[in-house]
């Protein structure tokens, strides 16, 4: 299918959302929509795309209560703004779209994260993605160093191929928020492996010490919880190239959730696991392991810390052996440690020694 | 307590005065320079306030405080009482332990005639100077003007000059105390912390406040009845200590002993006598003037062996529901308080002593909400300032659980946090106070009961309260639903899809699926005027009975429509098939009220599910 062709679908596919609600009132029901319930109790693991999906749970938004009348409300409205976009022939962001539902009266949002939430209620309500109801995030992808040419259509229309190590300066290559076939093609690699490094400070490291050329990798930021077009880049990447991909990461419990939504797939985005995530994605560290092992300097770990690791026992993503035990040492140690820890043995530490020792422990020899 | 008293009273003998003052500064309230400004004040005031009622004038009191050197000030305390006779003046107020009142069981503020003369002699020790007091006892009297001091030494009065002079005033007391001590404000231990309070439960007092900075204070009477004078009971045999008792056996003029025991107590009769010194083994005509220690003992004894009727409780003169709300509501009204209730229980007795407690809950406007709730304690119209841990009236909050009627309280004990203000006041003939100078309430465990009796159906009154505000905001956000958004929702949908707009009545009908009753109460022309009305928004014609709630005060005015039954504690009507979508207006007014006296409905439905009705409760019978 066409982009054309995907967005004329989408509007079809969100009418029958208005519809739905239309008929209901039409034949004096209350109005009510039913969207899985999207909490770490409703995802189940899908054998198939071998990623975790929402599970069977719904939550209903009826008109019975306020906050669900206005929930159908902004749904109305939203439905009608794409649809007028997609007719016009426009995109916006999804903050954008926050900012124009100032003038739609008692269908406005409160917060963007509403409207951003209804976005994803309506991708899942559709089955259709977001970019194809002409809806963009405000943040771009990360950025990429590594022996790779992409190619990419600009916004002239023109094909360009790059070399995300010798046609890009130090910061890298940079994802742009499409990363589908009509916009992003992936030509030569000689790399061995993909690796994705949660912070910035560390990926600069990697870059400065040369790691992406002398270990045949390449490198991807994640900032932070990476944005979907950093997994879609991935996980392309990942199948296209047959390229295995090592998470690295602080020693801390977010950064475990950031794994989790690279390898396993996001709570917020379960309903497109099988498009982000890469299930075959491994966890190089740091681990809590690595901190008793490499003797790190750490951190206490805080109430929240504590409570994010005893929620992540609960959650089904982290129901394996390795992860259990990682979570109960770091529990009894009390304790938490960055990447850039590793720089307590110098500079190249980390390219020389741990990254190295690490690979090669999960039998990778480079 | 008496026989501490008396025990300080033969102290007192072998001691100079000052030395005794000197060693009971503590208990007499004068321990620190602060406490010693307001305990002065608070004995002025105490008096003249029992003097004022105890003669039928309404009190009118003047309270200034000057400011004269560094650390020194002039206390004046000025009222339009009886006055006092100037043979008795220097005796009034320059001796200590005079008093009209130490036996007497009566309700009043003073109990043991310590207080002034002790505020006197430590303007004395403080000062080195005189007391001056002015007194006039009516129109066609001179005033008389008497400087005196207290010879510390015989504990006797010595008047240093005496005038007459003239005096605008047709009657009233005037006192002057030059006085060392620390003058603050801004709390509510403090000289205008306490008048605030006394002018709470005392509604019909005017009390003008001179600060030394010039400041001007008024708290005005909301009332201009006096409280019905308090009767003077005889004691109860229950409760009664060996001491008081000998003391009243030597006293007594009667001759034998059956006639001391029928005459001068309360609740018994010649028979109850017979049988209680029958009962203690004793010659029923032996001189009660030569009862030996023993003796009273077996009697004693004896009193709590025969059973007696409990004491007249006519003697209590509570403040009233109507009153201490109308008190609080005029000293609270710079926090725009949301809601008062108030409540009054019937007198009880302990150790054969009636007392009578009333309470009142502030709640919300601009109280704090996060910090502990303020605790307003009152025995016989006097406010309590220290020792607020050790009073029952503390105790008695401690122990109730605040949680379920919407304060916060860890573990359901402990005193509460919220945005209120607890008042609770003790009125009895006898106060069991800890300690001699009456700063908190005794444990009692009949006392804690019935503080937590009151309290509770105060706050029920302020829990029914809170959730009506809230089933309130429910019903305005169901009322958003139904006439904005889902007309919205209809409008919007049919747009998009290019559809006629679908009519929506049955999804509203199906949506509210309640009966609706709303209330409005209003002030207008010397009367409360209550309308309430009732909307069907079921789909089915309903019929039940509406109760509204009426108050204890206040007259029942105009009914309308005529109502099905009328009683003192409540109207009802029959609501008979109000249809779908109709709407039933309801009113009453109340006559003989102020504004805010009564200024919410309570209402109950019987006869329908209450689940089905917004606005009024299930009735659960009168």
């Amino acid at each position: 299918m066409t982009m054309a062709e995907r967005k004329k679908d989408a509007v079809k596919e969100m009418l029958k959302i208005a519809d739905e609600i239309y008929e209901d009132l039409k034949n004096s029901r209350i109005p009510e929509l039913q969207v899985p319930s999207r909490t770490k109790a409703n995802i189940a693991f899908d054998e198939h795309h071998r990623v975790w999906k929402y599970g069977t749970n719904k939550s209903t938004r009826s008109a019975v209560s306020l906050a669900g009348a206005y929930m159908l409300l902004r749904t109305i409205y939203t439905i009608d703004f794409i649809k007028k976009m997609i007719e016009q022939n426009k995109s916006s962001t999804l903050r954008e779209m926050y900012y124009i539902s100032e003038g739609w009266g008692e269908g406005k949002f409160s917060t963007q994260s509403d409207s951003d939430r209804l976005a994803e209620d309506l991708e899942i309500l559709t089955k259709k993605l977001r970019e194809d109801m002409s809806l963009r995030p405000e943040e771009d992808g990360a950025r990429v160093m590594g022996d790779l040419v992409v190619e990419e259509i600009t916004r002239k229309g023109e094909k360009r191929k790059i070399h995300c190590q010798d046609d890009v300066g130090d910061s890298g290559y940079s994802i742009p928020y499409n990363v589908e076939k009509e916009k992003l093609k992936f030509k030569e690699t000689n790399a061995k492996i993909i690796m994705a490094v949660e912070t910035g400070g560390m990926f600069d490291r990697l870059v400065e010490n040369g790691f992406d050329e002398k270990r045949n990798t390449i490198l991807v930021h994640l900032k932070g919880q990476p944005a979907r077009s950093t997994r879609r880049f991935i996980k392309r990447l990942n199948e296209e190239k047959n390229l295995p991909v090592i998470v690295f990461t602080d020693g801390d419990p977010w950064s475990y959730r950031i794994f989790a939504s690279v390898a396993y797939g996001a709570i917020k985005t379960a309903h497109i696991s099988e498009y982000l995530a890469t299930p075959s994605a491994e966890f190089l560290g740091v681990t809590p392991s690595d901190i008793h092992n490499y003797d790190l300097p750490t951190d206490d770990l805080t109430n929240e810390d504590i409570s994010a690791l005893k929620s992540e026992l609960s959650d089904p993503r982290f129901h394996d052996e390795f992860w259990e035990n990682e979570i109960k040492l770091q529990l009894k140690m009390g304790k938490k440690s960055e990447q850039q820890a590793l720089a307590k043995y110098g500079l190249d530490y980390v390219t020389d020694k741990y990254l190295p020792e690490k690979l090669s422990e999960m039998g990778y020899e480079m | 307590m008496h026989s501490i008293a008396e025990g300080l009273a033969k102290k007192q003998r072998k001691i100079s005065v000052a030395e005794f003052f000197e060693r009971n500064k503590q208990i007499l309230g004068f321990d620190t320079s602060t406490r010693a400004l307001i305990t002065s004040v608070k004995e002025a005031v105490d008096n003249a306030l029992d003097a004022c009622e105890e003669t039928g004038i309404l009190p009118d009191i003047l309270v200034e405080i000057r400011s004269t050197d560094d650390d020194e000030y002039l206390i004046i305390v000025e009222d339009n009482g009886p006055g006092i006779i100037r043979k008795q003046i220097p005796h009034v107020f320059a001796r200590l332990l005079y008093g009209s009142r130490f036996h007497s069981l009566k309700q009043s503020r003073g109990q043991q005639g310590i207080g002034i003369s002790a505020a006197v002699l430590y303007s004395q020790l403080t000062t080195g100077k005189p007391t001056v007091v002015t007194s006039k006892i009516g129109d066609g009297f001179p005033a008389h003007k008497c400087t005196l001091v207290i010879d510390t030494k015989k504990n006797r009065p010595e008047i240093l000059h005496d005038e007459m002079t003239h005096w605008e005033k047709p009657s009233g007391t005037r006192i002057e105390l030059p006085m060392g001590g620390t003058y603050v404000r801004n709390r509510r231990q403090s000289v205008y912390g306490y008048l605030r309070s006394t002018a709470i439960v005392n509604p019909h007092a005017r009390i003008t406040f001179v600060e030394p900075n010039g400041n001007v204070t008024i708290f005005e009477r909301v009332t201009d009845k006096l409280p019905p004078q308090p009767k003077e009971i005889k004691p109860h045999p229950y409760g009664m200590e060996l001491g008081t008792f000998i003391k009243m056996a030597k006293e007594t003029n009667a001759r034998k002993l059956t006639s001391f025991l029928s005459s001068e107590f309360s609740s018994v009769s010649i028979q109850k006598a017979k049988s209680i010194v029958e009962t203690a083994g004793l010659d029923p005509s032996s001189n009660p003037n030569k009862l030996s220690l023993e003796n009273a003992k077996k009697i004693i004894n004896a009193f709590k062996k025969v059973r007696l009727m409990s004491p007249p409780t006519d003697c209590l003169s509570p403040i009233g529901e109507i009153l201490i709300k109308r008190g609080l509501r005029k000293e609270m009204d710079a926090l725009s308080p949301e809601f008062i209730s108030t409540d009054k229980r019937n007198p009880s007795v302990h150790s054969g002593i009636p007392f009578l407690v009333e309470t009142g809950i502030v709640y919300g406007g601009n109280l704090p909400s996060e910090e502990r709730v303020e605790i307003l304690r009152f025995a016989n119209r006097v406010p309590l300032l220290y020792q607020e841990g050790d009073c029952v009236i503390t105790r008695g909050i401690k122990n109730m659980d605040w949680r379920r009627y919407g304060l916060q309280q860890r573990g359901g004990k402990g005193i509460p946090f919220g945005p209120a203000i607890i008042l609770v006041h003790v009125s009895s003939v006898n106060i069991p106070f800890t300690s001699e100078y009456k700063k908190a309430i005794a444990n009692v465990e009949e006392i804690e009961k019935e503080i937590k009796l009151s309290l509770q159906q105060c706050a029920r009154k302020m829990k029914s309260h809170l959730s009506k505000k809230d089933k309130k905001v429910k019903t305005k956000n169901k009322f958003t639903l139904i006439s904005k958004i889902l007309p919205e929702i209809a409008e919007k949908s049919s747009q998009v899809l290019g559809k006629p707009v679908p009519p929506i009545d049955d999804v509203i009908t199906k949506i509210m699926n309640i009966v609706w009753i709303d209330d409005e109460v209003k002030y207008q022309e010397g009367r409360i005027i209550s309308t309430i009305s009732i909307t069907n928004y079921k789909n089915k014609a309903q019929s039940f009975e509406l109760y509204a709630a009426l108050p204890d005060e206040g007259l029942l005015g105009g009914v309308n429509p005529e109502a099905d039954e009328v009683k003192r504690e409540y109207i009802m009507w029959k609501i008979n098939g109000i249809k779908p979508a109709e709407k039933i207006e309801l009113s009453f007014q109340l006559l003989g009220m102020e504004k805010g006296d009564f200024d919410e409905n309570t209402l109950y439905v019987r006869g329908i599910d209450p689940v089905n009705v917004i606005g009024a409760e299930k009735w659960e019978g009168s």
